[in-house]
């Protein structure tokens, strides 16, 4: 394996952030999870595991969960990228956040702002998902507090209010 | 943990990328859904000069169907598979193995010209494109050619593919109406590596099977093409008997290697088992 010495430049990027224009200079090894939490504060996305199991770092990049640990910065040049912060804009909780503090979808909560970027898109795929279909849905993000059943119950209440208000999401 | 630094590059066709993957050779990667290279160049196993993202080259991606065969664009994704009507209905058993593949988020990302080209006995795809009998576009910078899944695995990591080639494209033989299917893979939980895992596709003539392919996932240095056991049963009207024949074929066949999913009796035997769910489900699917 080489060791690179060589000095690499930083690239300009552009891209839309929870509905507003962002321009950035980041090396292009930087990862999307780096530049949101250090270089945007936008600290919501939380860093587990770096190795792309554990989804605490999911956000939503062209209308797809994606895990921002393994996504390069400059890989969202031009796109969409939401995080758990757009999904209260003026303040009033999302049906989503709602559901998990309801049906006490968490406790320690470092989990939660994955869980619910994940819950976000699934719910967008799949409007009204069944008990299995919310399981295999939130397969990609652990949490070790809940043991799942009121992330589920979080989950099916923020279907049901989302049908009942028709919530874009 | 942050990569090495890297020189990015994001080409927007195919031929630029050939050009630069052309000067850059040894010292770049090409960069597909990011799920095994990222992580290898954040561990520091990989730590490419030149990085070239294929995500933007639109011709890559995509499932379309000409005259009896599957053309799938290497940048699709395992989500697109998933979705796709067409191999819903032509080719059913690739849409069974991108279901079983790592979460939901990973499969927006990942891609099956990633997964088949990584080499990693590990990935699920390969197996597949053995039973189905499938080849690889792979594209250099003065020709194209056209090479077999069977042949293409030579070790861990390591395939017929050359430094200075891309993957482009993957073919299938759409199998015909009514051939049976299975993917059965052990794993102990969502998003894992397979422990062993089987693919089938086979075709039944009035009962006997006409054609089949078995392949297994993460038993061997490379995905195993179990040759001895189509012989075995083409032919043949396939029951119990010829089953646990192929099974001990398999088992014979694979050369599993110790690690946190079992020890290598335990992963034989799995090998085995993998083998009769997967013949027996493709049996009762097969018309």
């Amino acid at each position: 394996m080489k060791v690179h010495s060589m000095k690499i430049a930083k690239m300009p990027i552009a891209f839309t952030l929870n509905g507003e224009p962002v321009e950035v200079l980041v090396e292009p090894r930087t990862l999307l999870i780096h530049l949101l939490r250090e270089q945007l504060n936008k600290t919501g996305s939380h860093i587990g595991c770096e190795t792309t199991h554990c989804g605490a770092c999911t956000v939503d990049l062209n209308g797809q969960s994606v895990k921002s640990c393994t996504v390069l910065a400059v890989q969202a040049n031009g796109a969409q990228v939401m995080t758990v912060e757009g999904l209260a804009p003026n303040g009033e909780l999302h049906p989503i956040q709602e559901g998990f503090m309801q049906e006490h979808g968490l406790q320690c909560g470092f989990c939660t702002p994955g869980m619910m970027m994940r819950t976000y898109r699934l719910l967008q795929e799949n409007p009204n998902p069944s008990e299995e279909e919310i399981r295999m849905g939130l397969s990609g993000n652990l949490c070790r507090c809940t043991g799942y059943q009121n992330i589920v119950k979080a989950v099916q209440y923020a279907a049901r209010k989302m049908q009942s208000k028709g919530v874009q999401a | 943990m942050i990569p090495s630094p890297f020189q990015y590059h994001a080409p927007a066709d195919l031929k630029h990328a050939v050009e630069l993957l052309g000067k850059y050779g040894e010292d770049a990667k090409v960069l597909a859904g990011g799920h095994s290279l990222l992580p290898m160049m954040k561990l520091r196993f990989a730590a490419p000069a030149h990085l070239i993202d294929l995500n933007p080259i639109a011709e890559l991606k995509g499932i379309r169907e000409s005259s009896g065969t599957l053309h799938i664009g290497a940048m699709t994704t395992e989500n697109e598979l998933i979705a796709s009507a067409l191999l819903k209905d032509k080719c059913p058993l690739i849409v069974e193995t991108a279901r079983v593949i790592a979460d939901p988020q990973v499969r927006s990302r990942g891609t099956i010209g990633g997964d088949v080209a990584h080499g990693d006995p590990g990935n699920d795809h390969p197996a597949v494109m053995l039973a189905l009998g499938a080849s690889f576009v792979l594209r250099g910078p003065s020709k194209e050619r056209v090479v077999a899944a069977d042949g293409f695995y030579l070790g861990p990591l390591q395939t017929a593919i050359a430094a200075n080639e891309i993957l482009t494209e993957i073919r299938i033989p759409i199998p015909p109406r009514g051939s049976g299917y299975s993917y059965q893979k052990l794993k102990r939980k969502v998003g894992d590596f397979a422990t062993a895992a089987t693919a089938v596709q086979l075709t039944l003539d009035k009962g006997t099977c006409s054609r089949i392919g078995i392949a297994l996932t993460n038993v061997a240095p490379t995905p195993l093409h179990l040759s001895e056991a189509e012989q075995l049963l083409t032919g043949k009207r396939i029951d119990d008997a010829l089953i646990k024949q192929a099974m001990k074929l398999a088992m014979e066949a694979c050369d599993p290697t110790a690690d946190m999913r079992g020890p290598v009796e335990y992963k034989r035997a799995m090998a085995g088992e993998m083998t009769r769910r997967a013949l027996n489900q493709a049996l009762a699917r097969a018309k």
